[in-house]
């Protein structure tokens, strides 16, 4: 079965349908909404379960002529590490809509709006982690950036177009640079054999080494700025502020994961001796990365902000376990992406609930939680616990497996990150106190717990987090062959113990 | 080695009662913190029944494992969810699930009158899970699952109160000191991992002769920071004093007797590395003999009775990791001691919740006084605890704290009679400030109101404090007749030569020692038994008790070297961010925008000075990755 053109063209047919819905049947629209992402969700499983582990090949693959004058194909297909992402995106999409019932409630435009463009948003997803054609890949990376331009700009808060503009501009900008790329390869395959889109066509061109690294650096600024990394970051923050905290869950837990996406697949496979070259740069990135957004998160007042620094600091995790070069480095990049979207997820949809009751997204306001909603502070708490990555959470495994694997290749990289965990103590812990320890401050004394319906959308995230902290092999038997075989593609092996061993 | 696939079960009966309290919600108020006594007590069974079996097999098949799984697995990073039960961690299940069985029953007391007794005993459970899984892991990772497992239960217990805003404070304090010795595990992991391509304590013990001295002395070092950190050891000892802030059974069972010791543990564990190490293991020396001298002078300026015995845990486990930096000889001398410490300790801390529990929940002993007339069962108990801390034979620190002072003066030359010296030092200190709490606590006149007297506590809290008692007095003449936990614990560590040089006959040392314990207890009794005691704390004060009180500067230091700095830096940074990073891009925005209608405005010093900032950015940035590509 195409199980890839299936799963994209679910959300496609939900959207569909609501549009055909009265206006003022809101409701409706958002049951519709649910189910088509239910259904995804089921769809994406069983692709998952038939996924055969081993194999390194590429699955579930279709290709098909989209516009032959360019060579241009529909042409998709997965190996783990897309998959992993793949059905992460299924799995949260169900999530943030139940969770974020009433989000579009607020909105510049309707209900039936937002959810088409949730839908459609999920559709683009599937799209870019599937694509195996760098023009289809490029297509579905640029058409994202709309849905989501509407649903900070339309349904946000606060200062919401600007931020809305601030994230267009940046995101096409960084868009820009990797047609650039895109159009080079594409001449370039025609000077060799053929015009192609196809990435492992394109994978075995000869270039120059200038050549690589000015395509290189297309495509890494286009995937830095999506990640984001330091100093392309800024934009995000003020969208994740402004954005409702489902369309945040979506934003960092899956958009930005296009970013350190596009590094494995197009960034080592097409110019591995480019990378070599800026491997140097972009590991000393990523540290800053991780110490500045942790230092950045400890100093943040406002909590959506706090959660969108975190991350920045995670990404830079997530980017250094990439180009450590080492199988620990890229599975745990890979198993972090996938974990680092359920427990942001958790951070935000526990955040949003927070804000929507006290009606403020400052830190200062809030305090004393515990004894008031006790289920919701247990909930951010573990969600927290997640983040600062405590052992027998999900988010330890991917962490520690990117720390080691870095270690035995950049040992003094790997020194300075680990200094994070300690940050990442302080970055939860201070919010965790100052909004759910202390005495109960004015204003907080009447706040409703939450309800089953959040509790319903909460309980699979936490559910997950704790599972594969304590069992990550599901996932990683999943990772492991493909992250192993990219990094054989390029010709990496592990470091040997140094000092004899076993 | 053998396999006993029961053993999970020690760990999985406290984790059980903990998530089934805490999801139960208050359904469970009424028989949650019964279930959760009967899980640690079932634990405690467990545990025995595996001892019984250990101690009929022979010293080398002594030792049984259990894999679970396979938990991370990644190229040559295999590490299983795999369990080992040795003759050193079975002394440390023993002690957890034993004193902490104890500690459940008089916490059923204790927080009676506590609505969220069902969340305490919720905690307590997770807490014995944790500290089981810290002793049982087989491998450094799985230690480290449990060595944050139980800091967590730690930082939730020191804020059980939270919405006091100081315990909130202090339960945050001991999570982010702890993280920081957890960095150090984190490296040891690393380095072990780079070097030995494994982190089984198995792989690593074989693997550490082929390795070189270099590797090992940083992993030594590493873990003697995760060892500081957990166990309250300088430089990071400042959380202890703070955590008191915990329920009082708390402060008995992690604060005294247990998870504080767990860096003993982890030093001891490590043998093969430190004895192969040998400047690692003069570091640890050198830890273990600031801290027993830091711990004791800060106890000797305390009132409150809670920091006044964490002051004296802190230097106790001084003594503790002082011995293991001494060697093979040492190892089972520090286990011995953090036995018997945790019987008298956690004793002495569940006489001092009675107290408070009879007093009105106060902790000033300077409003003490004459509780013995009260309260004579718990100043029995407290007595023979004082007793064994003080080393008066035949009690139980006699055996331990003696052969620790002993070996410390055994290490040749110098150094030998240098940390024999503190070691020495250390136990006059500890007699005065023991004595006076004692004198404080449970002698002299009343100092208040005499018509609301104290009263004594139930039987469910002196029932442990009696089993505890009598361990203080027996616990260190059972382990050591005959030497029985030395051959116990000996097929764990390299064979060695007998003692070290014996510059002084045992006898003597022993003799030295109970004459400065003498000297201590009567500088106290001079001081506060005689006369009256005044009820405030007297401000005329030299300037080294004001310095003793303020724990010898020890926040001063953290807050003006560390946290004050952190701050600026931080507000720096948000600054940096929003009008350097961010200002650069709205600059060249800007620029871009109006470059399009007039070229003019790019030679505005505005954007002049972005360029500047960038290139000095540059600059650093290649600095930068010179330095993380070394």
């Amino acid at each position: 079965m195409n199980y890839l053109t299936l799963i994209m063209a679910i959300p496609l047919v939900g959207a569909a349908l609501i549009a055909t819905l009265p206006q003022a049947k809101s409701l409706l629209a958002k049951q519709f909404a649910l189910g088509t992402t239910l259904i995804a969700a089921v769809a994406t499983i069983l692709m998952t379960v038939k996924f055969e582990r081993g194999n390194t090949d590429l699955q579930f693959v279709e290709s098909y002529d989209w516009i032959k004058a360019f060579g241009i194909k529909y042409a998709v297909g997965v190996d783990g590490i897309a998959l992993v992402l793949i059905l992460m995106t299924a799995l949260l999409t169900p999530i943030v809509v139940l969770a974020g019932w009433n989000e579009s409630d607020n909105g510049r435009w309707s209900t039936k709006t937002f959810y088409i463009l949730i839908l459609v948003l999920q559709t683009m997803s599937f799209g870019v982690f599937a694509a195996t054609d760098v023009f289809l890949f490029y297509v579905f990376f640029e058409a994202m950036l709309v849905p989501v331009y509407f649903l900070i700009g339309g349904y946000g808060s606060g200062e919401r177009t600007a931020a809305a503009v601030k994230f267009l501009l940046y995101s096409l900008f960084g868009g820009l640079l990797m047609l650039a790329s895109i159009i080079a390869l594409y001449v370039l395959s025609g000077e060799q054999g053929g015009h192609t889109f196809n990435i492992a066509a394109l994978s075995k061109l000869e270039m120059s080494s200038t050549t690589q690294n000015f395509l290189f650096l297309g495509f890494f600024i286009a995937f830095a700025i999506k990640a984001p990394l330091f100093p392309f970051h800024t934009w995000l923050p003020d969208a994740a502020k402004s954005a409702t905290p489902g369309t945040s869950v979506l934003l960092l837990g899956v958009l930005d994961k296009v970013g350190t996406f596009g590094m494995i697949r197009y960034c080592l496979a097409l110019f591995p001796e480019a990378t070599k070259t800026f491997t140097p740069l972009i590991i000393t990135l990523s540290v800053i990365s991780i110490v500045y957004g942790a230092f950045l998160a400890i100093g943040a007042k406002d909590i959506k902000r706090l959660i969108a620094y975190t991350s920045i600091s995670h990404f830079g995790f997530i980017t250094l376990g990439i180009f450590a070069m080492t199988t620990q480095g890229h599975s745990g990049a890979t198993l972090y992406m996938f974990n680092h979207g359920f427990s942001t997820a958790a951070l935000f949809l526990v955040a949003g609930w927070m804000i929507s009751r006290r009606g403020s997204s400052t830190i200062a306001d809030f305090g004393g939680l515990q004894r008031v909603t006790p289920v919701m502070a247990w909930s951010f708490f573990i969600a927290g616990m997640s983040s600062l990555a405590l052992p027998g959470l999900s988010s330890f495994v991917s962490e520690f497996l990117v720390l080691v694997g870095t270690f035995t290749r950049y040992p003094v990289a790997a020194v300075i990150a680990t200094f994070g965990i300690v940050l990442a103590a302080l970055y939860i812990l201070i919010p965790v106190q100052r909004s759910l320890h202390g005495p109960t401050t004015p204003g907080n004394e009447n706040l409703a717990d939450l309800n089953l319906r959040e509790k319903i959308a909460i309980a699979p995230v936490i559910a997950v987090i704790v599972f594969l902290g304590f069992y990550p092999a599901p996932a990683l038997n999943i990772i492991n062959p493909a992250a192993a075989h990219v990094l054989s593609q390029i010709g990496f092996t592990d470091p040997a113990p140094t000092h004899g061993g076993k | 080695m053998l396999v006993n696939n029961g053993l999970v079960y020690l760990i999985a009966l406290p984790l059980f009662g903990a998530a089934l309290l805490l999801l139960s919600g208050r359904r469970a108020d009424r028989w949650g913190h019964l279930l959760a006594t009967a899980l640690s007590g079932m634990s405690f069974i467990l545990g025995a029944v595996q001892f019984y079996q250990m101690l009929g097999r022979s010293p080398e098949n002594r030792a049984v494992s259990q894999k679970l799984f396979s938990w991370i697995s990644v190229g040559s990073f295999n590490i299983d969810a795999g369990l080992l039960v040795d003759q050193l961690s079975i002394c440390f299940v023993l002690l957890i699930t034993g004193v902490g069985t104890l500690i459940h029953i008089y916490s059923i007391a204790y927080m009676d009158h506590d609505k969220d007794r069902r969340r305490f005993f919720a905690y307590l459970n997770f807490f014995i899970a944790a500290m089981l899984l810290l002793v049982m892991g087989d491998s450094y990772l799985n230690l480290y699952v449990g060595w944050e497992g139980v800091g967590l239960a730690s930082y939730l217990l020191i804020g059980f109160w939270n919405h006091k805003p100081a315990y909130a404070t202090a339960s945050k304090k001991a999570f982010i000191a702890n993280r920081v010795g957890d960095m150090g595990l984190s490296f040891a992991i690393m380095i072990a991992f780079a070097t030995m391509g494994t982190v089984s304590f198995s792989g690593v013990k074989e693997a550490a002769e082929g390795t070189s001295q270099g590797a090992l002395t940083a992993i030594g070092i590493m873990l003697l920071l995760a060892a500081t950190g957990k166990s309250a050891q300088f430089p990071l000892q400042a959380w202890l004093g703070d955590a008191m802030a915990g329920p009082t059974p708390v402060s008995a069972l992690i604060h005294a007797a247990t998870m504080v010791t767990a860096g003993v543990y982890l030093i001891t564990r490590s043998n093969f590395i430190f004895d192969a190490a040998p400047t690692a293991q003069l570091l640890v020396v050198i830890v273990g003999a600031i801290t027993l001298l830091f711990g004791a002078i800060i106890g000797t300026a305390k009132d409150d009775i809670k920091k006044a015995l964490a002051a004296s845990t802190m230097s106790q486990i001084g003594y503790m990791v002082l011995a293991t930096g001494l060697g093979p000889v040492g190892y089972a001398f520090a286990i011995m001691h953090l036995l018997t410490h945790g019987f008298f300790k956690a004793g002495m801390f569940l006489g001092a919740g009675s107290v408070m529990h009879g007093t009105g929940d106060e902790v000033n002993m300077r409003k003490f006084g004459g509780i013995r007339h009260f309260m004579p069962i718990t100043f029995a108990t407290f007595g023979l605890g004082y007793l064994a801390i003080l080393g008066v034979p035949p009690f139980a620190g006699f055996y331990s704290k003696d052969k620790i002072i002993e070996t410390a003066f055994y290490a040749g030359g110098i150094k030998g009679i240098l940390i024999g010296s503190v070691a020495l030092f250390g136990a006059a200190l500890t007699a005065f400030y023991m004595s006076r709490v004692m004198i404080l606590t449970f002698a002299g006149t009343p100092r208040y109101d005499i018509n609301h007297p104290p009263h004594e506590s139930s039987f469910l809290m002196l029932l442990p404090m009696g089993i505890l008692a009598i361990g203080s007095v027996a616990s260190g003449f059972l382990l050591a007749r005959g030497e029985a936990l030395v051959h116990w614990l000996e097929p764990l560590f390299e064979a060695h030569e007998g003692h070290g040089k014996e510059i002084l006959p045992p006898v003597v040392i022993s003799l030295m020692a109970l004459a400065v314990v003498i000297i201590g207890a009567a500088i106290a009794w001079f001081k506060y038994g005689r006369g009256t005691v005044a009820d405030t704390a007297p401000t005329d004060v030299s300037i080294f008790t004001r310095i003793a009180r303020r724990d010898l500067l020890q926040d001063d230091f953290n807050e003006s070297v560390f946290m004050r700095p952190g701050q600026a830096l931080t507000r720096l940074l948000v600054k940096t961010d929003d009008v350097v990073v961010d200002g650069t891009v709205r600059g060249v925005a800007a620029a871009a925008l109006a470059s399009g209608s007039s070229l003019r405005s790019t030679q505005t010093g505005f954007v002049r000075s972005y360029a500047a900032l960038i290139v000095i950015g540059a600059v650093v940035l290649i600095a930068a990755i010179w330095a993380v590509t070394l």
